[in-house]
């Protein structure tokens, strides 16, 4: 076992983990932050996608101790209090979810893709989602809310 | 009362505010106190024989607080079909034993024949890996026409066949079809394959019991889109637990499209470890075992016929399938190539004559069942094919011949000869739609810019009608089904006016919490934000069947109008009570209770506040209390119907075909939530589109399932589909619900692979090539090929 301490969500943490415990089962796990999902064992789904010292990291792909002294940010960090994050609001806005399994994945791409490039296009915005997976909305209303939550207007793109 | 959450309006869903917080509840985010971590030993053959399992070095662990074989499971059931079919001689159906755990042998990769209960879930891991299993691997069955032969090995040794029943429909249609196909002036045959598709809901499924050998009582917390049936399974069939002992809650739910109506073996062995061990026992399965063990979907071998006038009238249809049960029979694997699928083989065609059959084999693969759609897709795909190449051999437009044959608006209700009576529909309005949404005029000079650019470029019909809403009851079971097929609410009205609605539906993914008060709130004229839905506890809801087949709304939303309507009767007589009437005269309207003709009135949570404080009432005639439940048990199916285009590109060096436009025009009779039902079109397509274009659950000649994970198999990404273009305006209402609705959640998945091979067909029949057909999923290899000839 080994002692390992970061910052997730802005507080400071530290747990004891053997060396093959994943990130995102020390979230999952001893932190609770169940809000980070596991959908595969071969890194393609993207529903454990978290941010680790700003960059979009998937959970499943990192063990817990290489996290050891970082920032993370889960999506039960997303939003400031009440105050959802854009990128959220726009998920419910334009109907991007439906089970809710791969949101938080989808959510913490989003927001890495428009901090590296904060107006994309609709083919750069699927392009970027390759790495998550949805099974439920045919990623139409996921792509649409991406693009409104950079401040693009969506309106001439089909559907409510 | 402002109008805008009432029926019709595309209301935001309000659980999303818990989903994009990280704040969902699924199955796995459960832990509790003293909890232990199952896990499954698995075969890795197709077939085997179990001569011994040593459990010593793996009971030795660390953490290791006990393992269980199929031994311990021997004196408990089996998981049950849930229909019964009959062959055409009259012989019922085989139906081998599926136990808790394999015993005497292993049927296919991943059948489990043992678990190790562990403090945590690596130990459990682990200790799997030292369990010693002698296991004598054996010739596996695997194709669906060898199995038939003489001399096959056997799945089952005990039914001394692999054929489970060789059904017909209708059989006195059968002599009167071959005769039209004796002197058809024209006949189309295509042989095809429907791809077998793992469903991969996004979650996991995953399993949490827990027994109190205080109460006698288990909870079992799973992940099902029916908790009843999963109870009723488990306590009548399998384990023999009174039901009033066992409570099953399915909380959040990470999608199901079917893989998660059926009882699987981990959740009658986490209720009985933690019954023996006084410790909830905790399962979640990995993606690799979820490949492996979640029931499949499809598979079917056909040959379709079609028999018709030079004019591309239609005389009759026939078809045969082979169709792929798996190694077990999974509940409802029975009634999908036959009541689902031979049902529906008249289409939306005016036919006469159509006779179906139906051969259901057992192979040592994973068991397969329904995957959205379920027969419906099969059905579809092999007629909508199966016309587009006769219309080529004709010469006819494919929108014409479909147009030619239509069943008219005047025919409704329309019996088709293969037992379904549709009760309305209007399928030329939905073509309509379709060439004017998908503007088609517009396709040649788009072939054009492509073929400009060096590609082929394709465009795809496709029609489809669907059943869905399984019903009535009564139809139903005298066809073999062993259960009903209503479903059920309970509308209970809180003393301060809010309005909680339990359901039997069971949302993941649907939207029910959003759309289902919109029914009731406008209803009773009250703000949706008054009311809750409570779904997926057995402990809290009335006895339902669940969500699967697109029944929720058509069926429970029924459900959930009749038990309103209750209510309001009910209230009606505590309203003439404080207004000094009687009930006859007291009117309902926009949540105000009135007397016409007078200034007497009371609002709606006036009667709710007087109903729980009766203090007045004249108990001979108004009990206390606002609580109503309703079981609603349909009069028919719900028939949704539609016309899909696909167009795509196909590259002439690589054969990869990229869909550049759908668009699809679907009648769903009255919609509650546009938003909502767009985006279950949204998503119907792209599994269409995954099963045409990339899906495909592989094997290969050991039995080994070579598409076993995200990295082998292929499903859409977001750069795999285009924008749709989706239209539900064409709108026959539905003559036998009270709402007017149909079912939305299949439709996408039923009418695309056809709209899209047909398209890749329209392709390879441009610059110079000429191909006939090719299965799905059409890959570039397969398109490649094809257009070497």
């Amino acid at each position: 076992m080994s002692s390992v301490s970061m910052t997730v969500n802005g507080k400071a943490v530290s747990s004891d983990v053997e060396g093959r415990t994943l990130l995102v089962d020390l979230l999952r796990g001893p932190l609770g932050l169940t809000g980070t999902h596991v959908g595969c064992d071969t890194s393609q789904c993207g529903a454990c996608v978290v941010h680790v010292n700003g960059e979009a990291v998937k959970a499943c792909t990192m063990f817990a101790v290489e996290a050891d002294g970082a920032e993370v940010t889960t999506i039960e960090g997303m939003a400031d209090g009440d105050d959802l994050h854009p990128i959220q609001e726009a998920f419910r806005e334009h109907h991007g979810l439906q089970c809710g399994f791969c949101t938080p994945g989808m959510i913490m791409s989003a927001a890495a893709l428009l901090k590296e490039n904060p107006k994309p296009t609709e083919d750069e915005v699927r392009h970027y989602l390759e790495g998550n997976i949805c099974r439920c909305t045919g990623y139409h209303n996921i792509v649409k809310a991406i693009m409104a939550a950079s401040g693009q207007d969506v309106s001439a793109i089909a559907a409510e | 009362m402002p109008k805008d959450n009432f029926v019709g309006q595309a209301v935001k869903r309000r659980e999303d505010q818990r989903f994009i917080t990280g704040n969902g509840r699924y199955t796995d985010d459960i832990n509790l106190q003293g909890q232990t971590f199952a896990a499954f030993a698995r075969s890795d053959v197709a077939a085997g024989v179990i001569n011994s399992i040593n459990t010593a070095k793996a009971e030795a662990m660390p953490g290791v607080v006990a393992v269980f074989t199929g031994e311990d499971f021997v004196e408990v059931g089996g998981n049950p079909a849930g229909w019964l079919v009959h062959s055409r001689d009259g012989e019922p159906m085989k139906e081998p034993k599926r136990p808790v755990l394999a015993h005497g042998k292993v049927r296919h990769v991943g059948d489990a024949y043992a678990a190790v209960i562990a403090e945590t879930p690596e130990q459990a891991r682990d200790a799997v890996e030292a369990l010693e299993a002698d296991i004598t691997p054996v010739a596996p069955v695997l194709n669906m026409k060898e199995a038939l032969a003489d001399g096959s090995p056997l799945v089952h040794d005990e039914i001394e066949t692999n054929m489970i029943y060789d059904w017909g429909w209708i059989e006195d249609n059968r002599a009167a079809v071959d005769e039209a196909f004796e002197s058809a002036p024209h006949i189309t045959t295509l042989e095809l394959v429907n791809n077998r598709l793992v469903p991969n809901a996004m979650e996991p499924r995953a399993s949490t019991g827990v027994y109190n050998p205080g109460t006698d009582e288990y909870t079992l917390y799973t992940t099902s889109q029916n908790p009843h049936v999963t109870r009723l399974l488990i306590c009548a069939f399998v384990m023999g637990i009174p039901e009033n002992k066992l409570t099953v809650i399915a909380p959040d739910v990470g999608g199901g499209f079917g893989s998660k109506i059926y009882h699987y073996g981990e959740e009658a062995l986490v209720l009985a470890a933690s019954k023996k061990l006084g410790r909830p026992v905790k399962w979640t399965c990995s993606r690799s075992e979820s490949f492996l063990t979640d029931a499949h979907g499809r598979d079917h071998v056909t040959k379709m016929e079609i028999a018709c006038e030079k004019d591309g009238t239609f005389l009759a249809f026939r078809t045969e399938t082979f169709a792929n049960m798996g190694a077990y029979l999974s509940n409802f694997s029975t009634s999908v190539p036959t009541y689902l699928h031979g049902t529906l083989m008249a289409g939306n065609y005016k036919v006469p004559l159509v006779y179906v059959n139906v051969k259901a084999v057992v192979t040592n693969t994973t068991p397969v069942d329904a995957y959205r759609g379920a027969g419906r897709p099969e059905a579809t795909f092999q007629l909508e094919r199966c016309i587009d190449k006769c219309a080529r051999e004709l010469g006819i437009d494919p929108i014409e011949i479909r147009r030619r044959n239509f069943v008219q608006p005047e025919d409704f209700p329309y019996m088709t000869p293969v037992g379904l009576e549709y009760d309305t529909g209007n399928y030329g309005a939905t073509m309509d739609i379709l060439e004017k949404n998908g503007d088609l005029a517009g396709f040649a000079a788009r072939r054009a810019e492509s073929e400009a650019n060096g590609k082929l470029r394709g465009l795809g019909i496709a029609s489809y009608i669907e059943a869905c809403g399984i019903a009535p009851s009564n139809v139903a079971g005298a066809l073999g089904a062993r259960v009903g097929l209503y479903d059920s609410a309970t509308v209970r009205v809180n003393a301060t006016g809010t309005v909680s609605v339990m359901v039997g539906a069971h949302s993941h993914g649907q939207g029910h919490e959003t759309a289902f008060p919109q029914i009731v709130a406008d209803r009773l004229g009250i703000d949706q934000s008054l009311i809750e839905i409570v779904h997926g506890d057995t402990s809290k809801i009335p006895f339902g069947m669940g969500t699967y087949g697109s029944r929720s709304l058509a069926v429970c939303g029924s459900a959930v109008v009749n038990a309103t309507d209750k209510i309001i009767t009910k209230a009606k007589l505590i309203a003439a009570h404080m207004m000094e009437a009687t009930g006859e005269e007291v009117e309902f309207e926009d949540g105000v209770f009135s007397i016409p003709g007078t200034n007497k009135n009371v609002p709606f949570g006036d009667v709710a506040l007087k109903a729980y404080i009766p203090h007045d009432f004249p108990l001979e005639h108004i009990e206390p209390g606002l609580e109503e439940t309703a079981f609603y048990d349909p009069a028919n199916f719900t028939y949704p119907a539609g016309a899909y285009a696909c167009e795509v590109e196909v590259d002439q060096e690589t054969g990869k075909v990229e869909v550049m436009a759908f668009t699809a025009a679907d009648d769903f009779g009255n919609v509650i939530n546009p938003m909502i039902v767009e985006g279950q079109v949204h998503g119907g397509l792209t599994q269409g589109i995954g099963q045409a274009l990339i899906e495909n659950a592989v094997y290969d000649d050991s039995g080994q399932l070579l598409s076993g994970s995200y990295m082998d198999y292929t499903m859409p990404r977001a750069d795999d589909v285009p924008m749709f273009s989706v239209d539900h305006s064409s709108i026959t209402a539905c003559t036998h619900n009270p709402l007017g609705v149909k079912g939305c959640g299949e439709a996408g998945a039923i009418g695309s692979p056809p709209a899209l091979v047909n398209a890749v067909i329209d392709a390879l029949n441009s610059g110079g090539h000429s191909v006939e057909h090719i299965d799905m999923p059409v890959t570039p290899a397969r398109v490649w090929a094809a257009m070497q000839g």
